[in-house]
């Protein structure tokens, strides 16, 4: 546990800072994508990791830390990535590309929904079409295009932080 | 016996036959013989020294390849660190012009006192426009605090930690900014959008508004400055059965390339929350 702890917040600090640097700044249409939700799901997803909840406590209140929106709708968010990501990565482990496309949208999804109510709730009335298409849609896109080389980049780092045991 | 010639006879008869030779080139009957010599001695001349220059190249040649290979080396990494070295020129003259303008537009409002930042990131989520700064409480920077940038209004300070502070921009949708028509001093309300669109509401019926008409901050409500600037009028909505005439409005700032922002810190936002009357009981 200490170890994983130990290596999500410099992975998560890290994902945060090309976020709000170099990620958030590629727009498709006023849409970005979310590096951070995309390492949280590809862990969820490892088979052999464990702790994957703490990763999105830390990212969750990383995320919420830095950003204007308030904190506990990123941590909600990212906590419903895990735990969808843990869901499938029992279930269809012998699709982790589909389970990975699977989260990807669906925790997109949620997450901007989440960020849409609260604005719209809280703070001022959104048309909701307009922030459909301009900003929910082109997210999910940008996120699925993001989905296969975070997903191989965080495999690898699982499987060295949790390599397989060999059977004698 | 034993027959001999007196000396001076022969040479008499070595001069004649040399005379007769040197007779025999000069008319011409030479030139075959000599040619195939002449050619014979170029052709071994030209056979050794090609065999020659063949031997020493081969001596030579690999040590001067492996040492133009290490100049190669060498002056290929000195073309990646003067490349390196323009680029990170054509940086510093780019900042330095950009700072030149905020210098500029500082000397030009000497009425405000001015913190230059650094913008070192966005907002993570897509639905708020909000910039990060590299300046905070360390350097005196509190929320509320106007940001300008040589251009016009850019947004106000959100919210601040020691290092570093967020900045709401003007086009983030949960803006509001009181500001008004330069050229028919008509007031109106600035509202950004989602798609990080400007355009203004609550303008009156009456009020005559042109395409052109240059927007700057009205100062009502204490949140900002007066007259900075913001942009001007690109298209018109008035429509009868509506209370408020509608404007879109073509910022002055880039929102999508800001580099260096001035934070304005001597200007104290007032709440006027407390003077807002709410419904009683």
């Amino acid at each position: 546990m200490r170890r994983s702890i130990l290596v999500a917040i410099p992975v998560l600090g890290l994902a945060v800072m090309l976020q709000t640097s170099i990620v958030g700044r590629i727009n498709l249409l006023n849409g970005a994508a979310d590096l951070v939700l995309l390492i949280l799901a590809a862990w969820g997803l490892q088979e052999r990791v464990r702790n994957a909840w703490i990763w999105g406590t830390v990212a969750g209140l990383l995320v919420g830390f830095v950003s204007g929106v308030p904190w506990y709708v990123y941590l909600v968010g990212y906590l419903v990535v895990v735990g969808m990501a843990r869901l499938l990565a029992h279930r269809v482990w012998q699709a982790p590309l589909l389970a990975m496309f699977t989260v990807t949208l669906i925790g997109t999804l949620v997450l901007l929904m989440l960020t849409y109510f609260d604005r719209s709730l809280f703070e001022m009335s959104l048309a909701f079409n307009l922030a459909f298409a301009q900003i929910i849609l082109p997210s999910i896109l940008l996120n699925l295009l993001l989905a296969i080389p975070v997903h191989a980049l965080i495999r690898d780092l699982a499987n060295r932080l949790y390599p397989a045991e060999v059977v004698s | 016996m034993k027959t001999s010639f007196p000396r001076s006879l022969q040479t008499v008869i070595i001069a004649l036959v040399a005379v007769g030779l040197v007779a025999l080139a000069l008319g011409g009957y030479f030139n075959p013989v000599a040619s195939w010599f002449t050619r014979l001695t170029i052709d071994a001349q030209t056979w050794i020294s090609t065999r020659y220059l063949a031997v020493t190249d081969f001596l030579t040649v690999p040590r001067d390849l492996a040492s133009l290979r290490q100049r190669n080396a060498e002056l290929e990494v000195e073309v990646a660190q003067l490349q390196t070295q323009v680029i990170d020129l054509q940086q510093k003259v780019t900042e330095t012009n950009i700072l030149s303008a905020l210098v500029d537009f500082a000397r030009a409002n000497p009425e405000y006192s001015y913190k230059a930042a650094a913008v070192i990131g966005l907002d993570p989520s897509p639905f708020l426009r909000y910039v990060i700064i590299n300046i905070g409480s360390n350097q005196g920077i509190l929320p509320g605090m106007p940001v300008v940038t040589d251009k016009g209004l850019v947004g106000r300070v959100d919210a601040v930690i020691a290092e570093a502070a967020r900045v709401q921009l003007i086009t983030d949708a949960a803006s509001a900014v009181n500001v008004r028509l330069q050229s028919s001093d008509t007031e109106a309300m600035l509202v950004g959008s989602v798609t990080g669109d400007l355009s203004l509401d609550l303008i009156s019926q009456d009020a005559a508004v042109t395409v052109g008409d240059v927007v700057l901050t009205s100062g009502l409500g204490g949140s900002y400055p007066p007259n900075l600037l913001v942009g001007q009028v690109v298209s018109v909505r008035k429509l009868d059965y509506e209370l408020f005439q509608q404007a879109v409005i073509q910022p002055n700032v880039d929102f999508n390339q800001l580099g260096f922002l001035l934070v304005i810190t001597n200007f104290a936002p007032v709440d006027i929350a407390p003077l807002i009357a709410t419904p009683g009981p």
